[in-house]
């Protein structure tokens, strides 16, 4: 039964992400951390380290590694199979339509209202990331020197993309460079 | 519509054409759809520029991934069902390889220390992405200086972010809304007219 719970999961991130890419983000996290309890917060944040390092759509990686940890293999193809299943139906239907319906003025209207939410939910479940990026332990006692130099490798990693178009993968490799010499130097 | 003839060797050149794409291109939807229309608009020539438009807003605007929907459209608009098959397996199978490999490696791995301290590094490294990305998307709207998003974006936030609302509900609030406003902008405009 846990393979039909895994393409139920995955059919409804796939069906309430509108907008691609990290829009699956939110719902990830909601049906998948909060809900199922299949990720720990911080598997969740592994997972979008690998998919940023990795071909393919941030949905398709954490189907195979949701699928791969609950039910190995079968798993893995059973929620990949979700993800794609309200792509598949609607997209389909959609391009038999599309010559049709091509400037309804609702589905305009509707897109435009979702923009916005979408924008709304991957801001928080950005924030949530970010939250754990500088409190790796939760909420502590006061504040020590590791979430200070989280804080500044932050800002410096937002100040590179922003001001010097650096490629995220770089930023992401850098963090991690900068990770295991703290490592070493705390040692 | 080009017409195309339909045989083996086209749906293995379908299949193969997006199985390199996906497994080649890094960032997703917004990098892969750029490289399809490179693919079968410019090189193979098996879709019109206008049309791939077309499939990019539809696919920007269907639920799911933004790549597996646009190979979705293409494989479809080539060679039918079948072709809309062929190429969804070629863009779903290369991160179902790649990612169920690596889960066993990152297994073995996450206990090393080194492994570790890599990973909290990357960690904060993706904070920092995802903050250029909120950025972004938000200045976008901002931009827009459409009252009804903005106040839309805010509410939607302090919604999910304070009250924890269910995602789904505020999605279906969102379509609502949006889909009233341009009703009854609409409404508003034929009554001018008939002034």
């Amino acid at each position: 039964m846990i393979i039909l719970q895994l393409i139920w999961a995955f059919f409804k991130i796939g069906l309430f992400s509108i907008g691609g890419g990290y829009a699956a983000l939110p719902q990830i996290h909601n049906i998948i951390v909060d809900g199922m309890g299949w990720l720990t917060q911080e598997e969740f944040a592994d997972v979008l380290t690998l998919s940023q390092m990795t071909p393919g759509p941030i949905a398709l990686n954490a189907a195979t590694f949701v699928g791969t940890k609950v039910a190995g293999l079968p798993g893995a193809i059973a929620a990949t199979f979700g993800n794609v299943l309200p792509s598949i139906i609607i997209v389909l239907a959609l391009a038999l339509f599309y010559s049709r319906y091509r400037n309804l003025k609702g589905v305009k209207g509707v897109l435009n209202g979702l923009r916005p939410a979408v924008v709304a939910m991957i801001t928080v479940a950005s924030l949530a990331v970010l939250f754990l990026a500088l409190f790796p332990q939760g909420i502590p006692q006061s504040i020590g020197a590791e979430n200070v130099i989280a804080f500044v490798m932050v800002a410096l990693g937002f100040f590179l993309l922003r001001v010097f178009k650096l490629d995220p993968i770089f930023v992401i490799l850098g963090s991690g460079g900068v990770g295991i010499l703290l490592h070493f130097i705390v040692k | 519509m080009i017409k195309i003839e339909k045989n083996a060797k086209l749906y293995l050149k379908l299949f193969t054409s997006t199985l390199t794409l996906s497994a080649f291109t890094l960032g997703g939807g917004y990098v892969i759809v750029p490289l399809m229309r490179k693919k079968f608009v410019q090189e193979l020539k098996w879709i019109e520029e206008k049309e791939m438009l077309d499939y990019v807003a539809l696919a920007q605007s269907s639920p799911g991934p933004i790549a597996v929907n646009t190979s979705i459209l293409v494989g479809f608009s080539i060679a039918g069902a079948v072709g809309a098959i062929l190429t969804v397996l070629g863009t779903v199978l290369p991160p179902l390889v790649i990612i169920s490999l690596l889960y066993y490696l990152y297994d073995a791995f996450r206990d090393n220390a080194i492994v570790n301290a890599a990973l909290i590094g990357m960690r904060i490294g993706v904070a920092a992405v995802l903050l250029d990305v909120v950025f972004r998307m938000v200045r976008l709207i901002v931009k827009e200086k459409n009252v009804l998003s903005i106040l839309l974006m805010i509410s939607a936030f302090v919604a999910l972010q304070f009250f924890k609302v269910n995602i789904v509900l505020i999605i279906a609030l969102a379509a609502i809304i949006g889909a009233a406003d341009t009703i009854i902008k609409s409404l508003r405009e034929r009554r001018q007219t008939k002034k």
